[in-house]
């Protein structure tokens, strides 16, 4: 059988306040244990919550980045259900009216091809703490550091069909959020966490399937991996004539399988209610217009701008324009440098390159814009070739200066002296009679050919430095001279 | 409404009541009577009326995005039943 798969994802995004959404406790990741949960993190009798105006901010801009309808009057709801690391046993969250409305935004795909993914809404909660749950003589530690953290829940309509869709949806939705500045989105540090709902349907079938659910997947492969799994492991039940349970199933990367968690069937119900501590929040149009006017420049318009203004290819332009960090990079180099095209290219290879194999982000690159534009600069007015060039950045990458001071001391400025290149040029014919002889009994076609021979040993000769240009046109008159004297 | 013996054990369940279970069937008749009156408000027309969040005529004031609050955790742990490495410790859970 032809199945079509269905998916739909849940993003958990912490936002990247200073402060927890209903205390003024501080949401550093990575603090000592226990450190950062004040009273109302711990669900002390008698604390309430007051709700962060960053966080409210931080989630009208994701909906005005999706275009979505912005609820100026949204509730919060208590979830209610018992779990250590959630100590008041109900979880603040936004259930009847959600503060973001359905919204949508493009994803691309590998082939170049564009779909329209339904965002169905996003709402505003808090995180829960940590349980750990290993070397505690069989007791779990708890640590409530998290517990109160923002959280904006995206939730997708199920329009997603395939993991390539998924995991292209996940990272336009980085690329978005952190452009946007509401999150760290680092997933290692779970500030981005994915729920999948997955059915299958037979193709052509406009009825859903029953889904499952799989919980806290934290990566881009991961995600794709337990989609491959979760299709493979319902096709099998349905193709033996069974039926998938609808459940909540936990991804295991380090086994590559979903299991089922068991005891959710009950707990399941989690009796919503308004939340009697917090009022309705109410926020107004101007507010939310003064938001919109200072939205940075999103992903999909500095693509755009990209193409139209840099004359970069779709590619190109998608792939730096994703991270504000590296689109304001590759910008400063084409500003610098005045070769937006050249910028792009050693940007994307060179760069992003060194960055892969040294594992490093681009905040730690030790070769900053200004840096890699006056590298470029020598490529473009002649002092070096573009081969050169690789070798001084890699001097650069190495701490050994800037481009300028690496070319002069190694000396690497190419040779655009026509005296030295015409010795060259002469040393070579002289020393290659015999393709010299061939050349000359060659017809056009063929000449083109084996000049690259000769062009490669001027090259040798003067260690990479000749001016390309310059030794082909001295070549050519050379061999032109040669072909003329043996005629006579 | 009907309210079933089995509605008022996984209700205690979720909420981590115990029933005993001799008490369940008068549990169920009590609140069967406190249903009813729920039905009896159940049958006013809202049709007009916009659902209400909170009964203070008032809404959410938000506070400035502010660290406030210090490390307090050795006075907190000095009153749970058990700590280890900062962490409180509770009867192992498994999900």
């Amino acid at each position: 059988m032809n199945w079509e798969v269905v998916i739909g994802l849940e993003v958990h995004l912490q936002l990247a306040t200073e402060s927890k959404i209903f205390s003024g406790a501080a949401t550093r990741f990575g603090a000592e244990p226990n450190t950062q949960a004040c009273a109302v993190d711990l669900a002390m009798p008698g604390m309430l919550p007051v709700l962060n105006e960053q966080a409210v901010r931080y989630a009208v801009m994701f909906g005005l980045g999706i275009g979505a309808e912005i609820g100026l009057r949204s509730v919060f709801d208590r979830k209610n259900y018992f779990y250590p690391d959630l100590p008041k046993g109900y979880q603040i969250s936004q259930f009847q009216e959600p503060i973001v409305g359905r919204g949508h935004f493009d994803i691309q795909l590998e082939d170049g091809s564009v779909r329209r993914i339904g965002i169905t809404r996003a709402h505003l909660e808090e995180d829960a703490g940590k349980s750990l749950h290993e070397d505690f003589h069989n007791q779990t530690g708890i640590d409530l550091n998290r517990a109160g953290t923002p959280l904006l829940e995206i939730v997708s309509e199920p329009d997603l069909r395939s993991a390539e869709e998924a995991v292209a949806y996940l990272k336009t939705l980085h690329s978005l959020v952190t452009s946007l500045g509401i999150s760290d989105g680092n997933m290692a540090e779970g500030s981005m966490r994915c729920d999948i709902n997955l059915s299958l349907r037979p193709a052509g079938s406009e009825t859903l399937g029953t889904r499952a659910e799989i919980k806290n997947v934290n990566s881009f492969r991961f995600v794709e991996k337990a989609i491959h799994h979760e299709i493979e492991r319902q096709a099998d039940i349905l193709e033996a004539g069974g039926q998938v349970v609808q459940e909540t199933r936990l991804y295991d990367a380090e086994r590559d399988e979903t299991r089922s968690m068991r005891s959710k069937e009950v707990a399941n119900d989690y009796r919503y209610f308004p939340e009697p501590d917090l009022l309705p929040v109410v926020i107004e149009q101007s507010w939310v217009d003064s938001i919109r006017a200072s939205l940075p420049e999103l992903p999909a318009a500095k693509r755009e701008r990209f193409i139209a203004d840099y004359g970069l290819s779709a590619y190109d332009a998608t792939v730096l324009a994703a991270e504000r960090p590296l689109a304001d990079f590759y910008e400063s180099v084409a500003k610098h440098c005045g070769d937006a095209k050249l910028a792009a290219n050693w940007v994307q290879v060179e760069l992003l390159g060194q960055l892969n194999r040294s594992d490093l982000s681009l905040g730690e690159s030790p070769v900053d814009a200004p840096a890699l534009a006056a590298l470029l600069q020598r490529i473009l007015d002649g002092s070096i070739s573009g081969k050169i060039g690789k070798q001084v950045f890699e001097a650069m990458w190495a701490g050994e200066g800037d481009a300028d001071s690496i070319i002069e001391a190694r000396g690497l400025r190419q040779v655009s002296d026509s005296g030295a290149l015409e010795a060259m040029v002469s040393e070579v014919i002289r020393g290659n009679p015999e393709q010299v002889a061939q050349y000359l009994a060659a017809d056009e076609n063929r000449r083109k050919k084996l000049s690259g021979f000769f062009v490669g040993q001027i090259m040798k000769l003067s260690k990479g430095q000749a001016n390309p240009q310059m030794v082909n046109d001295l070549l050519n008159q050379q061999l032109a001279d040669a072909g003329g004297h043996g005629n006579t | 409404m009907t309210v079933h013996q089995d509605d008022i054990e996984k209700l205690a369940e979720l909420a981590r009541l115990r029933i005993a279970p001799e008490a369940v069937a008068e549990v169920t008749d009590r609140i069967a009577t406190i249903l009813g009156l729920v039905d009896q408000l159940q049958s006013v027309d809202t049709a007009a009326v916009e659902p209400m969040a909170n009964p203070l005529d008032a809404v959410q004031r938000l506070r400035s995005d502010a660290v406030t609050e210090d490390n307090r955790r050795d006075a907190f742990q000095a009153i749970a039943p058990a700590v280890e490495n900062g962490l409180y410790l509770v009867p192992k859970v498994i999900d």
